[in-house]
């Protein structure tokens, strides 16, 4: 008993390089204001692959849809904003409920079938929401986007301004919060469930975890993750447009986390640096076939095997 | 009404030529090939290209579509895909999505982004007009052609000793391979067949469908669907998903122009939650 529970809490403790990650966040606010914008979309990735990390690396359901609640926060946060009031930290929480909301109706289509139906069926959804904002342009301004979102300042003080200096800070906290509860969910009894029902799902049920239950539970908080996201990309930007909701944004953000690697919350963020830094420096090098590397880099590292990836301590090994 | 119908059975064949092969990657290799589109597109390309570039006739472009593609895919499949089989799915979802990616860019840079124009034969525009029916001639080719594929493909696969060994793959790889079938030898036959067949289905839908380099990820969904509806075991269950996609997409864009594909997705996502095998899954079928 004591060895498990030591076990356990060893494997909860606070790691050196968990501070220092945290740590070279906060400083890079400080450091690089010049590159605020850039940072802020990282760190918004970075966001948005941690709630894909919670369920794939931790509750093995692989989505090929979870744009979907990207776009809801994005929509939700910028239609609150435009149509009731622009006040960003309101306009946050109502689209991280509405995103939650979705994400916990749409967690009874993944709980049955196979990973070719859950596949199918996320695809689905945000194909549905796709065609949905595309169609209801009278609320969303259809394809051209919907435009003439204005942001009031952040706790009445702050002004969003062009350099992206607010957006960021405001980002990283959003970004830092959610980190700390995803990582307190993870090594909760709950957490360590998860992960027994994502190695064997038939044998989590017959020892009498509700593996339903679960699903829903750990769905719901990474959709409601993913909608903060999408609401701080609407809301730094002051605009959300359909591209929200594409396939390819599911597609990006799957690779994102399989760069930094699955399973252990911080991938995102190593991921999404790694990421928008080559994509960065492909498009300024061939900005329109961009997506062939992106797709190259995809087959090499699937058949050069991910695992090697998936161990970010054997890269920096020499510095271990 | 009827007009209506006889376009949503085309539709819905030449989306059975489509996905089949799909169907057999998935079922004999449990492999989620979502780069099946980009077979399809190839396909469409070596017609377009021949007819508009060499002034090869139309139906001299159809082989050449179907050999070029199985080609392309008996190549790719010892190459790539065979090392990913037993890999998790997620791997294989990544591989493939790479794939997609890199055919649609790929062309976009060689032929361009345009979308691409197939000039049919004379003696396949119009209609006839029986009775009040008015039936496209070229609909009607393309059900010909899918209606003689589809009962070729089940007539090999119940008749013939490939069917039969195929059949027996699919069942159970291990216990074929102990029986001593080349798995390996059937499925890169089989792949290279599926991938031509998708071949030939792009050269057909390119007037229908239209064709330009994003066709992979736009019908991407639509082959995914007849597969995952129909079910990966018979042959059949894919041809009628199929058509009652067929038919459901080309009813529901007439009749509710504004919902568009809408329909489709809700469809799907009400039979898969119904039932996640499909719908037309063996009892019992074990995988």
């Amino acid at each position: 008993m004591t060895a498990v529970a030591q076990s356990l809490r060893a494997h909860a403790a606070w790691h050196w390089w968990e501070f220092a990650l945290i740590a070279a966040l906060l400083v890079s606010w400080l450091l690089l204001p010049s590159q605020a914008l850039l940072l802020n979309e990282i760190a918004i990735l970075a966001l948005f692959a941690l709630s894909l990390d919670l369920i794939l690396g931790y509750a093995g359901v692989v989505s090929l849809g979870h744009a979907a609640f990207f776009g809801i926060g994005s929509y939700a946060a910028a239609l609150f904003a435009k149509l009731v009031m622009p006040d960003p930290l309101v306009g946050m929480v109502v689209a991280v409920a509405a995103a939650a909301a979705s994400g916990a109706l749409c967690s009874v289509l993944i709980l049955r079938g196979t990973d070719l139906t859950r596949l199918m069926v996320t695809l689905g959804v945000a194909s549905i929401l796709y065609e949905l904002a595309n169609k209801l342009d009278w609320l969303t301004g259809g394809a051209d986007g919907l435009q003439g979102v204005v942001m009031g300042p952040l706790l009445g003080r702050f002004e969003f301004d062009l350099g992206g200096r607010t957006a960021y800070a405001y980002t990283l906290a959003v970004l830092i919060a959610c980190l700390l509860l995803a990582r307190k969910l993870v090594h909760s009894p709950f957490g360590y469930s998860l992960q027994a029902l994502r190695d064997n799902r038939l044998r989590a049920g017959s020892i009498g975890l509700s593996v339903n239950t679960r699903l829903v539970v750990v769905y719901t908080v990474a959709a409601a993750i993913a909608g903060a996201a999408g609401a701080l990309l609407a809301q730094t930007s002051g605009f959300a447009s359909l591209d929200v909701f594409e396939f390819h944004r599911s597609a990006e953000v799957l690779l994102v986390l399989v760069i930094g690697g699955t399973g252990y919350l911080y991938g995102g963020i190593f991921g999404a640096i790694v990421f928008k830094l080559l994509h960065d420096l492909i498009s300024a090098w061939t900005p329109q076939y961009w997506n062939f590397w992106f797709g190259l880099f995809l087959v090499v590292l699937v058949l050069a095997g991910r695992e090697k990836l998936m161990r970010p301590w054997t890269w920096f090994g020499s510095k271990a | 009404m009827l007009t209506l119908l006889f376009d949503g059975i085309a539709y819905g064949m030449l989306l059975f030529v489509l996905a089949v092969g799909l169907a057999v990657t998935l079922g004999l290799m449990n492999f989620i090939n979502l780069a099946h589109g980009a077979f399809a597109m190839a396909g469409g390309y070596i017609t377009v290209l021949l007819m508009n570039r060499l002034g090869v006739p139309f139906l001299a472009t159809l082989p050449l579509a179907f050999f070029g593609t199985a080609l392309i895919g008996a190549v790719l499949e010892p190459l790539l895909y065979r090392r990913l089989y037993g890999k998790p799915h997620l791997d294989q979802v990544l591989f493939s999505i790479g794939l997609v990616f890199m055919a649609v860019t790929g062309v976009d840079f060689i032929i361009g982004s345009t979308q691409q124009n197939v000039t049919l034969p004379a003696w396949l525009q119009g209609r006839f007009d029986i009775e009040w029916v008015g039936i496209g001639k070229y609909r009607s080719f393309i059900i010909v052609v899918c209606g003689v594929l589809a009962v070729a493909l089940q007539w090999v696969l119940a008749n013939t000793r490939f069917g039969s060994q195929l059949r027996a793959s699919v069942d159970d790889p291990r216990v074929a391979s102990g029986l001593g079938l080349n798995v390996n030898r059937i499925f890169l036959l089989t792949f290279a067949v599926g991938s031509g067949l998708a071949g030939l289905g792009g050269a057909l839908g390119a007037e229908v469908l239209g064709l330009d380099p994003t066709f992979p990820l736009k019908f991407m969904i639509y082959f995914l669907i007849v597969v995952s509806v129909g079910g990966t075991t018979t042959l059949t269950g894919p041809l009628l998903a199929a058509l009652l996609l067929g038919i459901a997409d080309v009813a529901g864009k007439y009749y509710v122009p504004k919902l568009g594909a809408f329909i489709v997705y809700t469809l799907m996502i009400v039979i898969l939650l119904i039932r996640p095998q499909g719908l037309f899954a063996r009892a019992g079928g074990g995988k």
